[in-house]
């Protein structure tokens, strides 16, 4: 990130005229964020219509709503396993990202710094791993899980997480410690510290930005994660948000729209409050996986 | 500079200090998780194909006779056409777009920090709980969409976005576009930022068009970054899941399946673990394709950045 070339005068963007600039600049961009938030909209307003408007879209405009109620969300909240489900996502996601933080930590440092033989064949390791996607690991995770006891418990969704956040996280801090001069480390080493006071004391500091950068965006990704949850919890008070959601408000042929997109809001905003916070390590993240 | 160990350094002193010993101790978690829990399932997964394992009962050795059956199976080679036109045109339309975008993000806008903000949203969001958002837009009564569009009088009845097969696949399609477009534009943007303006100031003052200009300067020192982000976007479409199962479950009348949900079906509702399996591995040289396609493509980066 340190090294990216800012260049932020006008450039060739101050001879374009007026009506130009509107027609190519403003009204696409206009169009794509319309489109790019139009279901968000779309969502929240559904969640605080009532059950009258919902559907009635002859006495009343589908974009507005008239009386907002707080009804579905009262119905979510304490008629349903809703917020036991938000527990459990939180819990998995914490714990299995802490636990992918600390050992990717650890396999970063020890690839990008220490050197050790096979350093970089472990470090294109680490990337393939990246590649594997879960829609191809969740069977035979599955038969493991079942195996091992840990079938329907919070355990396997936090022992099956790190599978594709250790890769992620292991390959950005990776870029994160390249970045540290390494006069730092030899001086470190010149006055007597271990390697272990070197990570700690010297490494670790200046690599903060990078480990919220790979908090935040291993938090989100255990948050969104779908299809192991989907597969390894069968009992509604293990369930996730995302698989609660769409197995437990989904019954029968009458969709409680009203319900289930206050479902999908409430889920959608503890990740998306997390992210307004740190947009700018989120979008490092996102941009460093695949720069490096 | 490895430190020279003392002599009377006792074993695991001088194992920690040498870099080898120390790298192998602190890879060790990180090592133990991912070969337990990636590369056994890997091989175990390769394994299940060739067994006629259900839920509950471990497998025997069948040879190929799952591939064999699913070589003469309408509904798996449906789902193969299904997620290489799904994949194919979704990319296609995600890089255009997502191209597009980055291409106006890049210009100099007020509050462009905040626009940048906001177009991630859709990839911030949990997919299943936006995907659901869809579900109601693409209702076959109370879509807002039919609604809009019978109101300006373009179409006569409610549009049958997700009961007709190719109204689903397209509808589907969509929605994966729209979660895919700021992926693409976001990291094409961060590339964008670092090719500096005075290369495309030189080539106004040579007289290059705007279109030029982008063509000759802007496109080439892009490519290294397009390679990479397109095989990212390339493989999680290629493996989409959630999408498919909220808004479809891969009807109607299959006509929507991709692999991992056809996978999916097979091996747990369906309990056929070893048939599921086998679906799963015929995904691979596919992903091996793709992957094989970043990889020359981070070669031509280096070759682009002269020698390494």
């Amino acid at each position: 990130m340190a090294d990216t070339v800012t260049d932020d005068h006008e450039g060739l963007d101050q001879f374009e005229s007026r009506g130009r600039r509107i027609f190519l600049v403003w009204l696409p961009l206009a169009c794509f964020i319309f489109v790019l938030l139009f279901p968000f909209y779309w969502m929240a307003i559904t969640a605080v219509k009532p059950n009258a408007q919902l559907t009635d879209y002859q006495n009343h405009s589908p974009f507005w709503v008239v009386g907002p109620t707080l009804e579905h969300m009262k119905y979510l909240l304490f008629e349903t396993s809703y917020p036991g489900w938000l527990w459990n996502t939180l819990v998995v996601a914490v714990c299995s990202t802490f636990l992918s933080l600390a050992a990717s930590v650890f396999a970063a440092y020890a690839i990008e710094r220490l050197r050790f033989r096979g350093a970089r064949v472990t470090g294109l390791l680490i990337f393939l791993a990246y590649l594997v996607p879960p829609s191809i690991l969740f069977i035979p995770l599955s038969v493991i899980v079942f195996q091992i006891g840990i079938f329907d418990s919070k355990l396997a969704l936090i022992l099956t997480y790190p599978t594709f956040l250790i890769p992620f996280c292991t390959w950005l801090l990776m870029g994160y410690f390249r970045s540290i001069p390494y006069e730092l480390e030899e001086s470190a080493l010149v006055d007597g510290a271990t390697r272990w006071q070197i990570l700690t004391k010297v490494v670790l500091p200046l690599a903060v930005p990078g480990l919220i950068s790979a908090g935040i965006f291993a938090f989100t990704l255990s948050w969104n994660e779908f299809i192991y949850a989907l597969t390894f919890i069968s009992s509604s008070e293990n369930k996730t948000i995302p698989v609660g959601v769409l197995t437990e408000l989904v019954r029968g042929d009458i969709y409680e729209w009203g319900a289930l997109m206050s479902g999908a809001l409430l889920g959608s905003l503890p990740v998306v409050i997390l992210y307004s916070f740190f947009v700018d390590y989120y979008v490092s993240s996102m941009t460093g996986a695949v720069k490096e | 500079m490895p430190p020279v160990p003392e002599p009377r350094a006792s074993f695991w002193r001088r194992f920690t200090e040498s870099r080898n010993g120390l790298g192998l101790l602190f890879m060790l978690p990180a090592a133990a998780f991912l070969l337990c829990f990636l590369t056994y399932p890997l091989g175990l997964g390769v394994w299940l194909g060739f067994t006629d394992a259900r839920i509950g009962r471990a497998g025997q050795w069948i040879g190929l006779e799952n591939y064999q059956w699913l070589m003469d199976d309408p509904v798996f080679w449906l789902s193969v056409f299904n997620t290489l036109f799904y994949t194919v045109l979704a990319s296609v339309l995600k890089f255009g777009l997502g191209l597009w975008l980055a291409l106006l993000l890049n210009r100099h806008l007020p509050c462009k920090n905040f626009f940048r903000a906001i177009i991630l949203l859709p990839w911030v969001v949990p997919t299943v709980l936006s995907a659901l958002a869809f579900w109601w837009i693409f209702d076959s009564q109370f879509s807002i969409i039919s609604w809009v569009l019978l109101k300006w009088g373009i179409i006569s009845q409610p549009i049958n976005f997700l009961g007709d097969p190719w109204n689903a696949r397209l509808s589907v399609m969509a929605a994966n576009v729209w979660r895919g477009i700021p992926f693409v534009a976001i990291s094409l943007l961060a590339g964008l930022q670092t090719i500096p303006q005075s290369l495309n100031e030189a080539a106004a003052i040579d007289g290059a068009t705007s279109w030029q200009r982008f063509r000759r300067v802007t496109l080439p020192l892009l490519t290294p970054i397009i390679a990479v982000v397109m095989t990212f976007s390339v493989l999680f479409t290629f493996t989409d899941f959630q999408l498919i199962y909220v808004l479809t479950r891969g009807g109607p009348v299959n006509a929507t399946h991709l692999m991992a949900t056809l996978s999916f079906q097979r091996a747990i509702p369906g309990g056929q673990l070893g048939e599921g399996a086998a679906i799963a591995v015929a995904m691979i040289p596919f992903l091996l394709a793709a992957i094989l396609f970043s990889f020359f493509g981070l070669q031509r980066r280096k070759w682009q950045q002269g020698a390494d």
